[in-house]
């Protein structure tokens, strides 16, 4: 896509520094990347100068390690485990707390959180996980107070992804590795002598935000070369997906054998979920003083890879880790598509990156249809 | 003494008494606890002791002996609702590491008198033996999952007591994955959440005290573990081999790596 000329404007490595002190004026808890025990996590910044400044990243199926660069890049890595789903969907929330007063009990609903978040550096694959969740939890017949009163009011600092990891597949999704929408603010890092970050203003607030930061005009220039960055960046995914009748495909497959093989691999360990910028599940845990005056409700994610998950009376109805994955499988990339109609997987390669035993969504879907019958069904 | 409180009781068998110690850790707690029920009998806590009926009996230990086997089963007898608590009760303990050897022979190389023992082949947890209404698994357990059994069941509710791997517990809290990021091994993929992670958080691979998860695909990890991460076939039968050595998922994925034994 070709950038907007009349919009764009160029920071330097101070203005970068201004941009986050302009955030915390405005009273955000500024969520970004920071080294952290062996991974580039997300974390909350006090300065631009806790950035991951020269590391990178290696990621394979089920291998991470930081790599320094041997430049001082500010973004130049591919995401960590942490997507912004752990401030917007947080692993514990309170829903509610219920006082005993004899008779009956008094509901206090939870509190909304006391800060706004901006995330600086968010990837467009995040973003792309952030617009998925809108679709679950804030609709027009339904809203869910956890997630929208986090969510609402955040700010988006873009940065497109110039490091692809080789867990990555973006570009096959559609996602990546250039941001279209959903942010305030996206940038284009260029790394060099002339360090400096082409700003694209995305919203009322992201044009608002950038006059309070010094900027220059962008150069005629600096537009070829940030898209250049990015037009490098998709081709070398480490991955990819072909989306192209992947649905019919997998929803034809059902009986697939590839089920039993990968079966024997998955560890039902939920990590691909927890990792996963999309996934959703949560479950509801009561907790109760001992004489019962008290019970506070605690809503948890929960995971499609647990027999609760599916306990309906009787007992769970996915036994098997074979019907598990499948159900986690064809829900992200088959039915999702009719619940929500939108992929449930944006390309990121969390799930690949941090299987303990590196199984690889991408690999699993196509074996998966290479398994499909002419006509219908599986082998 | 008459009380219109539940009566708990907590027994020990073959252990080493920090299950019990767990409880009395519950310090803050105890207090309350002692309110809602009566403590019947806990040697560890009191030598006084009142006789049963039990409404709830926490047991510590695994079975060792034939005295055990039939003590095991007066004691379920006096309990409305027995709870195995900690490795030993629910998968045999450290002790069972006999299970895969010769009980004979360590009793020849320890005892003067060996002939004076009375004990049995193989240690063996609770359920093995009687009927058990929840297992509270861990080496040691966790306190609070003992407040939160006890007050489901007062309650009337079903306890919250995760079945599923240390994994989700993990990264609930946002612990690095030690396996990925480090190349540490750990057992955290096939290990039953109570600990919330806490060797993972320091940052150490998880060497399983919690025992089996509900679904364990153990030789798909012991596979990785031996053939990516470079771990020996002799370290990785004693990283299944700790203190739920006899639990059916890495006594089964143990033997099939012990050279001596295949």
């Amino acid at each position: 896509m070709a950038l907007a000329a009349e919009t764009a404007r160029v920071l330097d490595l101070e203005g970068l520094e201004a941009l986050v002190e302009a955030l915390h004026a405005r009273d955000y808890e500024v969520i970004g990347p920071r080294v952290r025990d062996g991974v580039i996590s997300l974390a909350p910044l006090s300065s631009a100068a806790d950035l991951p400044i020269g590391w990178s990243d290696d990621q394979r199926p089920g291998h991470y390690r930081l790599v320094e660069r041997g430049d001082d890049a500010r973004f130049g890595y591919a995401v960590g485990p942490d997507a912004p789903k752990r401030w917007l969907l947080p692993p514990h929330s309170e829903v509610f707390e219920a006082e005993g007063d004899g008779t009956g009990f008094t509901l206090r609903p939870a509190e909304p959180p006391s800060r706004r978040f901006a995330f600086l550096g968010v990837r467009p694959c995040e973003l792309a996980g952030i617009a998925v969740q809108d679709r679950v939890f804030i609709r027009d017949d339904l809203r869910d107070v956890t997630y929208a009163s986090r969510r609402e009011d955040i700010l988006t600092v873009a940065v497109h992804c110039g490091e692809p990891a080789g867990t990555c597949f973006c570009a096959s999704v559609g996602t990546g590795p250039r941001a279209e929408d959903g942010f305030d603010l996206a940038l284009t890092e260029l790394v060099g002598e002339d360090h400096r970050f082409v700003v694209e203003v995305g919203s009322e607030q992201g044009r608002e935000l950038l006059a309070a930061v010094p900027t220059e005009p962008a150069a005629e220039g600096d537009l070829t070369v940030a898209a250049a960055v990015t037009d490098d960046a998709s081709r070398r995914m480490g991955r990819d997906l072909d989306t192209e009748g992947l649905r019919e495909d997998l929803l034809g497959a059902l009986g697939s054998s590839r089920y039993r093989d990968v079966a024997r691999r998955c560890l039902a360990c939920g990590n691909c979920t927890f990792v996963c910028p999309t996934c959703f599940c949560t479950g509801l845990v009561d907790r109760n003083a001992l004489d019962g005056s008290h019970t506070a409700r605690e809503r948890t994610w929960n995971s499609c890879f647990t027999i609760g998950f599916s306990y309906i009376h009787g007992g769970g109805i996915r036994e098997s880790v074979s019907s598990r994955y499948r159900q986690w499988l064809t829900h992200k990339l088959a039915t999702w598509q009719d619940q929500f109609d939108v992929l449930g997987c944006v390309g990121c390669g969390r799930c690949i990156t941090w299987c303990p035993v590196g199984i690889d969504i991408t690999e699993e879907a196509r074996a998966i249809r290479a398994t499909a019958v002419p006509g219908g069904g599986a082998r | 003494m008459a009380s219109a409180r539940p009566a708990l009781a907590v027994w020990k068998f073959a252990s080493c008494d920090g299950c019990q110690l767990q409880v009395l850790s519950l310090e803050e707690h105890l207090l309350e606890l002692a309110e809602v029920v009566d403590v019947a009998y806990f040697l560890e806590a009191s030598s006084a002791t009142a006789d049963g009926p039990y409404d709830v009996s926490l047991v510590e230990g695994s079975i060792t002996t034939p005295e055990d086997e039939e003590r095991i089963a007066e004691v379920r007898a006096a309990s409305r609702t027995l709870i195995a608590i900690g490795a030993c009760a629910t998968a045999g303990g450290i002790q069972a590491l006999r299970n895969f050897a010769d009980v004979d022979a360590f009793a020849e190389a320890v005892y003067a008198h060996p002939e004076y023992l009375s004990t049995l082949e193989d240690s063996t947890p609770i359920s093995e033996h009687v009927e058990v209404e929840y297992e509270l698994q861990g080496c040691p357990i966790d306190r609070m999952q003992v407040l939160e059994v006890v007050s489901a069941l007062l309650q009337g509710r079903r306890p919250n007591i995760p079945t599923h791997s240390v994994c989700m517990e993990c990264k609930m809290a946002g612990h690095t994955c030690v396996m990925v990021a480090h190349g540490t091994p750990c057992l955290g993929p096939v290990t039953n959440a109570g600990c919330g992670a806490l060797c993972p958080g320091f940052p150490r691979g998880c060497y399983g005290c919690f025992g089996p998860a509900e679904t364990t695909t153990t030789g798909s990890l012991a596979a990785w573990l031996r053939h990516e991460m470079g771990v020996s076939q002799r370290d990785l039968v004693r990283s299944l081999r700790t203190y739920n050595a006899a639990a059916a998922p890495f006594a089964e994925e143990s033997r099939r790596h012990d050279a001596s034994r295949a």
